[in-house]
């Protein structure tokens, strides 16, 4: 894994851009930029990135961005990678930043054909699990029980299993990333840079805004939601599946923490503790968690 | 200059040959479909070395395309009905963000019912979106106009896309004797284009479509008013320099046709504007002083060339293959607004025609200017709008 001092100093993520205090975005744009190191196009869809990036005629960051509609980042970003290949352009990476909605949601059937059609780019989902910039209402990534404006008593059904969609569509490179730990997201940028061909990379994001927790706690967010399990960091070049280093010893349910102290600390679950603790919602998240590690580790590794 | 026997649509295949266009997005759909497979066979086959996209819908076609003009490539591609309401969502995107991207609408009714002949509903019913507008009524005049088209929309001045309407079947699978020219004829006439206002570049790197509050929102879309605006006076000497180049001229935004003495002027758009030079000629054999106005481009509205008409004859009829439903024939319903602010006050008669691909003969374009030159001798409008063959 690479050291901190060897990361490249410059930023690509300006001072003064317009994101909320302690968003965990900027953690994730930061060091894939530096990675990339500049030779890029980043597509953009609406999300919270297209507001972060700041206001007309300035820009918060420093490498060409194209912002698109909220269904056609993959679609876009096929149309940026044509182009660069009539003019002979073909070592610039071309990737997408997108948000839950804009991939679970109303962005899948663009990625899915991007990817049949084996266009050579970077797919990222910034994945804060709700529609973040609108306010917090539902998407297909967020949880089972969380509450949003448009679940206010909490969601009913778990999220969609992304992971296993993209997966299907043989991508040359997949990846789970956390903004906890920046240097394997960084690493993870600094490997996709090297494959030509559909990758993607699926970042878990914690939200201050939309979960309701102090802006302090992100990364100890990030850090709980892999020692409990409920985050499986893992990598897949082609067919070959790699557990990620911190998740490794979370295979174990024994060794996982509970999924409660997770929970406690946000705002949305806040109604599986209080007025009373509602046990049996608690357990199903907890059972949830042993049925994703299985299907993961039966279907992808 | 060479001549060979073809289909409209696959004149447009090849007019993206000698246009040199380097992308081609495309999805397809009745009748629109011949163009994007002919591309294909021209690229598999080596013949034209562009980039061909086999996108899964139309809306991913049409953000393909704004992908790819803004890193700068030549952009075309072409949809039908449905489809070019399913990229609505672009076609505002595009012309926004002023990229000079070229479609080729083969126009179709609108479902439901299905109905795969033509009606202009799809394209009227973009009318607003900035995208300038023209109806062609020949194979041979589709494929120049999209060679134009391309110059127009890379223009500086202009900067805005543009859609090239060709109506469905009755052009774009009917063959028809056209002439077309070699990629290096064209170069003479349209250099390779560089965007004069902002590309996606690593080298120079820049952010588009960020945020704009309510102070700076407005600037940017009077630009795009003006850019299309601009696009009548930069098309006329467009068409003078390609005549000069290649003999082709297709008689300006509007096609006037024995109009110089006309008391009543028939107008439409499409196919039926080439018919009616026959309904005209009968009716002059007849002793009727009427001309025919085909009406080629619609956006930017050719407000000059009407005013200009509207003040020598006595009548316009005014036939719409579309409807605006609630009110009337669109172009009819221009034509009307046009000349308000003018001191004469020719008959304006709307009529609704054609739709669903319901012929319109000699005949039937014959009973409408009649209608139109009967309401001019009783001095009486008549009804605001006829339907033309309504059973």
């Amino acid at each position: 894994m690479v050291a901190t001092k060897d990361m490249p100093l410059k930023e690509y993520v300006l001072k003064g851009n317009a994101a909320c205090a302690g968003c965990q975005d900027m953690v994730a744009l930061r060091h894939a930029h530096k990675a990339l190191e500049g030779n890029v196009i980043q597509v953009v869809p609406a999300c919270c990135t297209s507001v972060v990036q700041g206001l007309w005629p300035k820009s918060g960051l420093g490498i060409p961005v194209l912002n698109t509609a909220f269904p056609a980042a993959a679609a876009t970003a096929s149309g940026v990678r044509a182009a660069l290949a009539a003019k002979g352009k073909d070592d610039t990476m071309v990737m997408v930043w997108a948000g839950d909605g804009g991939t679970f949601d109303i962005g899948l059937q663009a990625l899915s054909g991007a990817f049949e059609r084996r266009t050579d780019f970077l797919y990222v989902c910034y994945n804060n699990q709700v529609y973040s910039n609108t306010g917090t209402q539902r998407s297909g990534g967020t949880p089972l029980h969380a509450k949003t404006t448009t679940t206010w008593l909490g969601k009913k059904e778990p999220e969609k299993l992304l992971d296993f969609i993209v997966a299907m569509h043989e991508p040359v490179y997949q990846a789970t990333a956390n903004t906890a730990y920046p240097r394997d997201l960084y690493d993870k940028f600094m490997k996709a840079k090297e494959i030509r061909g559909p990758k993607f990379i699926h970042i878990f994001l914690p939200c201050p805004q939309a979960w309701n927790y102090p802006v302090e706690k992100g990364v100890e967010l990030g850090k709980l939601a892999v020692e409990t399990g409920y985050w499986i960091q893992w990598e897949r070049i082609g067919t070959e599946f790699t557990l990620g280093r911190q998740s490794k010893r979370f295979q174990d349910p024994e060794k996982r923490k509970p999924i409660e102290e997770f929970l406690k600390m946000q705002g949305r679950f806040s109604h599986l503790f209080r007025p009373e603790r509602q046990d049996a919602k608690i357990q199903e998240l907890e059972d949830y968690i042993q049925y994703r590690w299985d299907l993961l580790m039966k279907t992808l590794a | 200059m060479k001549t060979e026997l073809m289909s409209a649509n696959y004149a447009a295949a090849r007019a993206v040959m000698s246009a040199r266009v380097e992308v081609v997005p495309a999805y397809p759909i009745t009748p629109a479909t011949t163009v994007p497979e002919q591309i294909a066979l021209l690229n598999e086959t080596g013949q034209w070395p562009g980039q061909f996209i086999r996108v899964e819908s139309e809306h991913s076609a049409m953000f393909a395309c704004i992908g790819a003009s803004s890193t700068g490539a030549r952009t075309f591609t072409a949809t039908s009905s449905n489809g070019l309401l399913l990229m609505d969502e672009g076609l505002h995107w595009a012309a926004a963000a002023r990229l000079p991207i070229v479609l080729a609408n083969i126009n179709r009714s609108v479902s439901p019912s299905w109905n795969i002949h033509v009606t202009h509903d799809d394209s009227m019913s973009k009318a607003t979106t900035g995208w300038i507008q023209f109806y062609v009524s020949s194979v041979d005049e589709f494929y120049h106009t999209l060679i134009q088209a391309f110059k127009l929309a890379e223009d500086e001045r202009v900067l805005m896309p543009v859609m090239i309407n060709a109506d469905g079947f009755v052009l774009s699978h009917t063959l028809s004797t056209y002439d077309y020219l070699e990629p290096e004829e064209v170069d003479k006439f349209l250099p390779p284009y560089k965007p004069p206002h902002w590309v996606m570049d690593p080298e120079n790197p820049v952010s588009h479509g960020n945020i704009v509050f309510p102070e700076h929102y407005m600037e940017f879309r009077y630009a795009m008013h003006e850019g299309t605006h601009n696009a009548m006076k930069v098309y006329e000497e467009i068409e003078r320099e390609y005549k000069k180049l290649f003999g082709k001229y297709f008689g300006g935004p509007i096609d006037c046709y024995k109009c110089d003495d006309a008391e009543v002027v028939f107008t439409s758009q499409g196919s039926v504007a080439a018919e009616a030079k026959d309904a005209i000629d009968e009716l002059r054999e007849e002793g009727y002083k009427v001309g025919n106005a085909r009406m080629r481009m619609i956006r930017p509205f050719p407000v000059d060339r009407i005013r200009e008409l509207g003040s020598r004859v006595k009548g316009f009829a005014s036939l719409d293959r579309s409807v605006s439903y609630g009110y009337g024939g669109p172009v009819a319903s221009d034509i009307r607004a046009t000349m308000y602010n003018t001191k004469h006050r020719p008959i304006i008669k709307s009529y609704i025609g054609g739709l669903g691909g319901r012929d319109m003969t000699v005949l039937d374009i014959k009973e409408v200017i009649l209608d139109t030159v009967k309401a001019v001798e009783n001095g009486e409008t008549g009804s605001e709008e006829t339907w033309h063959d309504l059973r």
